[in-house]
């Protein structure tokens, strides 16, 4: 095909794409107010996203924690200023390895098996026979998934960020000497509540949304066939993956001056 | 209240109105349940039903039998309110569906069954939560009582000791069982069946035709059979609609139909390969089609 035509198609198509993805979800969050008297469902939806990232969300946490106490370490070991360690690995944790790190492996993680169990449950008519019982599949499938995304992904945050920040201290102070009084107290007195800690909350709320709402777009639009859920959950890895990144540019962009 | 209920539905309408307690525009007490006017429903511009009318009389087994792709899975699909046909009328009960909105359609679908082609089943819950499913979505009933409505049903359709199975440890007739008692379980007036035989043996199809006849007689539910199997549809409905290139081309009983001296009619019934209705696909010439790859 002609490469102009080409380019024009593929603009009309995402701004379809992205009109068709919004009307679905203000359609969610509509049938979302009657998950109040429903929480067990949301309850429910947590636990099964909690079970399936919560291991990979620690080990990684574990993990990047260590590494910054490693790499920092170097780096403030030349300005002499390794005692400072605990703030440096608190903050790059707090404000972004948190909230983006989790998003991305939440996307990796329950963001495409949100995508093939809505898309298999489309495929096998399962969607289809609860219009035909009278339930709503936006209210009864869809919305517990999503509220349950928005409420996991914070907690998860957190959890990465905690266990962090204990890999962080396990290599400074327990494998390279840093001073665990000064590891603490400097990070203590260095990360603010709310100019940190919460802005890293607000990022992971946000990151929430988008990931489990491209999820579950991607599930309920997909084709209904093998082949179709399986681009679908492709495209939500990938489609969530850089909307975490281009969104967290602009959040920091916004947040930390 | 489920006795209430289809006694109720055997009642002059006046009556009823007050027994059901429902939204619904009560109209005349006519036979029909269901009436398709003139219905035409296109997929892309390729017209799937095209001035299709028929009339599915109240408390009957009506079969609607016809090629595969024909459009019958439509046709229901219509009549539940997931599609909407571009052109004519689609009644039931003497309620146009497509001017439904969303709560009175919802409401409506409470009323009426689907028993899906593969069954349909929720595959994270066992049988009995399965069975449950609408019951706990749309009353509130105390746990004790709620079992014992679903033992019945699954007692109904014989499968009370399979109530803690998965539907992935299900076979295809057992499935499509589980899913007939899920459909009975809200006590429906209608119960539409699609395709209830295909890829079952003998016996399991007989165990599907015993129970929707039953489920008719016993009930009272008013029942569409969509099937492409002549034999099978004819043992058990009153009466049959054969369906081609989008609208009916043959009615009667089961007997007249299989007098019928139609062509279309008897070739369907008899099953023969070629006839009135071809069976390719539209397609260009084929020795044109063939000569394509020597030509470029
Ligand atoms: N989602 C869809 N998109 C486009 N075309 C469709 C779709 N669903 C069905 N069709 C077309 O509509 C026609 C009627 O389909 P339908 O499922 O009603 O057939 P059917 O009579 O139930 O066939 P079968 O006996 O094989 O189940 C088919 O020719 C099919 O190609
Ligand atoms: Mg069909």
């Amino acid at each position: 095909m002609n490469p102009l035509r080409w380019l024009g198609k593929y603009v009309i198509d995402s701004i379809q794409g992205l009109g068709r993805a919004s009307l679905f979800l203000l359609e969610v969050v509509s049938g979302s107010r009657k998950l109040v008297r429903r929480f067990d469902l949301v309850v429910q939806q947590v636990f099964a996203v909690g079970v399936l990232t919560l291991l990979i969300i620690v080990v990684s946490g574990l993990f990047v924690g260590m590494v910054l106490g490693l790499q920092g370490y170097h780096t403030l070991a030349k300005f002499g200023a390794a005692d400072s360690l605990g703030l440096l690995v608190a903050l790059s944790l707090v404000r972004e390895l948190g909230p983006v790190v989790t998003a991305l492996l939440f996307a990796g993680r329950a963001g495409s098996a949100l995508t093939a169990e809505i898309g298999l449950m489309k495929a096998t008519e399962q969607l289809a026979g609860m219009e035909m019982m009278a339930v709503n599949p936006i209210e009864r499938v869809i919305a517990p998934r999503l509220v349950a995304g928005i409420i996991a992904m914070p907690l998860l945050a957190t959890m990465f960020s905690a266990i962090g920040v204990l890999g962080g201290q396990l290599i400074g102070v327990g494998l390279l000497g840093v001073d665990s009084g000064a590891f603490w107290s400097q990070m203590q007195s260095g990360v603010s509540f709310h100019e940190d800690v919460l802005n890293g909350v607000i990022k992971s709320i946000v990151f929430g949304v988008v990931v489990t709402w491209i999820a579950v777009f991607q599930g309920h639009e997909s084709v209904p066939t093998s082949e179709g859920v399986s681009r679908a959950t492709n495209r939500t890895v990938v489609y969530s993956s850089l909307a975490v990144l281009a969104l967290d540019f602009i959040m920091t962009a916004l947040m930390f001056k | 209240m489920g006795i209430l209920r289809w006694r109720a539905e055997k009642l002059p309408t006046v009556i009823r109105k007050d027994i059901l307690n429902d939204t619904r525009v009560v109209t005349g007490a006519s036979d029909a349940l269901v009436e398709f006017r003139d219905v035409q429903f296109f997929r892309g511009d390729r017209a799937i039903l095209d001035g299709l009318s028929l009339t599915i009389p109240r408390g009957k087994v009506t079969a609607i039998m016809g090629g595969s792709g024909c459009g019958k899975t439509t046709l229901l699909n219509l009549i539940g309110g997931r599609l909407r046909p571009s052109a004519g009328q689609v009644l039931v009960d003497g309620v146009s569906v497509p001017g439904l909105n969303t709560r009175d359609l919802f409401a409506l679908r409470k009323r009426m069954g689907m028993l899906f082609q593969n069954g349909a089943l929720l595959t994270d819950l066992d049988v009995f939560e399965n069975v449950a499913f609408p019951i706990r979505e749309h009353k509130r009933l105390p746990e004790p009582i709620l079992r014992n409505v679903v033992l019945m049903k699954l007692e109904a359709v014989g499968l009370r000791g399979a109530r803690d199975l998965m539907p992935a440890e299900l076979s295809g007739g057992m499935a499509r069982r589980v899913a007939l008692a899920r459909t009975i379980s809200l006590e429906p007036m209608m119960v539409m069946y699609d395709e209830p035989f295909t890829g079952l043996d003998p016996i399991s199809k007989g165990v599907i035709a015993k129970l929707i006849r039953e489920l008719n007689t016993g009930l009272g539910i008013t029942s569409i059979l969509v099937s492409h199997d002549v034999a099978d549809a004819c043992a058990i409905s009153d009466y049959a609609y054969l369906i081609g290139s989008g609208r009916v081309i043959g009615q009667g009983t089961p007997r007249q139909m299989q007098e019928s001296a139609v062509d279309e009619v008897r070739q369907f019934m008899d099953g023969l390969p070629d006839g009135p209705v071809p069976y390719r696909y539209p397609a260009p010439g084929y020795l044109d089609d063939l000569l394509q790859g020597r030509r470029t």
